[in-house]
């Protein structure tokens, strides 16, 4: 057995199979430099993957029948169809390798197919991009890139949201990490995915583990690699509580969120894309709170169009069926982009280029996403709110700015709704002024996360630092106590969306202050209810 | 050129199955084969993703076209494989 620990962030306790992530997996080989060469091997490969699908056509019609066998046969001729080899032979002419032409073929026909505008339809990108990774697989000896054939524990050395973005989520269970901070990317999808997480853990990462059985103890910050019979038998009865006070929290499920004395407030959920709807609905959110839009630009090479962002967003307010959704605009910057950003780097990227600051200064980048907010608010309620902001004179451009979508998308006969407009309130000169702000729009949400760096002057990444960190600093409190007191001297309500709003030791204190709203990990939700039911505040 | 007009009574459309079964009847000929929905652009018959991709529906009416040596065959057996088939 092969044990150790690291800094839990999600609490839990999983059991299975270990998956080195290793990203260099993901790199393909290059060209030898001699395209019919290339192309002799993609036609060759294109052959094996026949051969391949069909021994498993026929073992899958004679085993399982002929409905799902079809699906195989629908690959083999997706392999022969004209279009999806000639893009790849453009590619190979071009200089790409056969197995780099594979792969970006396979994801352009795929993410064609996911753009669609119909369910069955979008749901076939899975058939194109099974064919194009067989393709790969073969032509890298069998090893193209990461993926999991059964649910397991990733570990890592670090994930970077864009990989994170690429991950077969349905099948992990844990995260551990070498790298990594309680605010790190790999920390916030373990809370929204609600998993037992391990950052900054002291394990050797080495292919060897790989199909190792791995056991992640989220409570205490331990890990087991091949663990004894007493560590197993041990967990198995630690998950069993975990699970029974699971179904203690379920009793609180569809209950309102009101205190003692009788103060109501609404707890919603974080989520970072479309497909995270369904962990809010699991953890009973009696909304989403904040829906981080990044993700919808990471892990690609060019902007989402406005269509994409539309269909996005209408997916979201659809599955939310009424409840209410808070779109917060895309907050990016030089320590979170994509390469087709063309941002530069920085030395301060915290205090640079990123949130609001570029999206008033890059209407390009601007323009679509709150086109397709608009559009989006047709089919449900929708609220927009902005980040970093700092000024009076930042909201009313924006407002300005809306007014012109809202005339362009009338004139264009394009059907929209209304969208509320919000701030976050993350930086300590909005806090300030917040009484000015609180004028201008229709709700506050803080960011704690944002407000304590800036405050305390605390790189948030710097796992170094955590022992000065302390997230209930009494500036920290002040000032959110002041914005309260602002957003309701001025009609507004107010909301809290960074982690802080789950810390169950504040509960009382926010309730107290008047926050009208908590928006928390999906996971985190039902034990925030019997809190607030709980308390007399 | 031949032409054949058809409206789709499959609940499920012009599914994964149904395309593959139609791309590979259209395959069985030498002519050029294009089919299209509503009006909108022609895709080639023998192109599995085009046609999945025009994501036709119970109740549209499909267009194709056939040009060549043995569009009349051709006309008929694919007429003839909507009737049966979609």
């Amino acid at each position: 057995m092969q044990e150790g620990t690291g800094k839990p962030v999600f609490s839990g306790v999983a059991i299975g199979k270990a998956y080195v992530y290793d990203p260099r997996q993901n790199e393909l080989p290059a060209s030898c430099g001699d395209s019919e060469l290339e192309l002799e091997k993609f036609n060759a490969a294109r052959e094996t993957a026949r051969e391949q699908l069909g021994a498993l056509f026929d073992k899958t019609s004679s085993e399982i029948g002929e409905e799902q066998a079809m699906i195989l046969d629908v690959q083999i001729m997706m392999l022969d169809d004209l279009d999806f080899i000639e893009s790849a032979q453009d590619m190979i002419a071009g200089g790409a390798s056969a197995a780099q032409a594979a792969h970006d073929a396979g994801d352009a026909f795929s993410a064609a197919f996911a753009a669609m505008d119909d369910e069955y339809m979008k749901a076939r990108a899975v058939d194109v991009k099974d064919m194009s990774r067989r393709l790969v697989d073969i032509l890298c000896g069998g090893h193209g890139g990461f993926h999991m054939d059964e649910p397991g524990i990733l570990v890592a050395e670090d994930l970077t949201p864009s990989e994170t973005v690429q991950l077969p989520k349905d099948k992990i269970l844990a995260f551990v990490t070498r790298q990594g901070s309680a605010n790190s990317h790999t920390a916030i999808l373990a809370r929204i995915m609600n998993i037992p997480t391990l950052v900054q853990t002291d394990i050797s990462i080495s292919p060897d583990i790989n199909g190792k059985l791995m056991i992640v103890d989220g409570y205490d910050g331990r890990y087991y690699i091949d663990p004894d019979p007493a560590v197993v038998s041990a967990m198995v009865e630690k998950l069993r509580k975990a699970m029974a006070y699971k179904a203690e929290l379920d009793k609180y499920r569809g209950k309102p969120s009101v205190s003692k004395s009788g103060k109501k407030v609404l707890l919603c959920a974080n989520i970072g894309s479309a497909q995270d709807v369904r962990y809010a609905l699991e953890g009973d959110a009696e909304g989403v709170g904040l829906m981080r839009s990044e993700f919808l630009y990471l892990g690609r090479d060019s902007f989402p169009t406005e269509e994409e962002l539309y269909q996005a967003y209408k997916s979201v307010v659809e599955q939310l069926a009424g409840r209410p959704l808070v779109i917060r605009t895309l907050d990016i910057g030089a320590d979170k982009q994509a390469d087709y950003f063309g941002l530069e780097h920085e030395e301060n990227p915290a205090l640079g280029y990123r949130g609001i600051r570029i999206c008033l200064t890059r209407e390009d980048i601007f323009r679509p996403q709150m086109r397709a907010i608009y559009r989006a608010a047709v089919h449900g309620p929708v609220s927009a709110m902005f980040p970093m902001i700092i000024s009076v004179d930042e909201v009313r451009q924006i407002k300005e700015f809306c007014r012109k979508i809202q005339s362009e998308l009338y004139a264009e006969n394009i059907p929209f709704g209304e969208v509320e407009l919000g701030i976050m309130i993350e930086t300590p000169a909005a806090a300030i002024i917040s009484r000015d702000l609180a004028k201008e729009v229709s709700f506050f949400s803080v960011g704690t996360n944002d407000l304590t760096q800036y405050t305390l002057a605390i790189d948030r990444q710097n796992a170094r630092l955590e022992a000065f960190h302390d997230a209930h600093h009494p500036a920290i409190l002040s000032l959110l106590r002041t914005i309260a007191e602002n957003a309701h001297a001025e009609g507004i309500w107010a909301g809290i969306c960074g982690e802080l709003g789950a810390d169950l030791s504040l509960t009382d204190a926010f309730l107290e202050m008047g926050y009208d709203e908590l928006s928390v990990s999906p996971g985190k939700i039902l034990a925030l209810r019997k809190k607030v039911c709980e308390s007399e505040a | 050129m031949k032409e054949i007009k058809y409206t789709v009574t499959d609940p499920l459309g012009i599914h994964a199955r149904p395309a593959g079964l139609l791309v590979k009847e259209a395959a069985k000929y030498a002519s050029k084969v294009n089919i299209s929905v509503g009006g909108g652009a022609a895709v080639d018959a023998k192109r599995i993703m085009g046609v999945m991709r025009l994501a036709v529906k119970q109740g549209m009416e499909i267009t194709m076209t056939f040009d060549g040596s043995d569009e009349e065959a051709a006309s008929a057996a694919l007429e003839a494989f909507l009737k049966a088939n979609l």
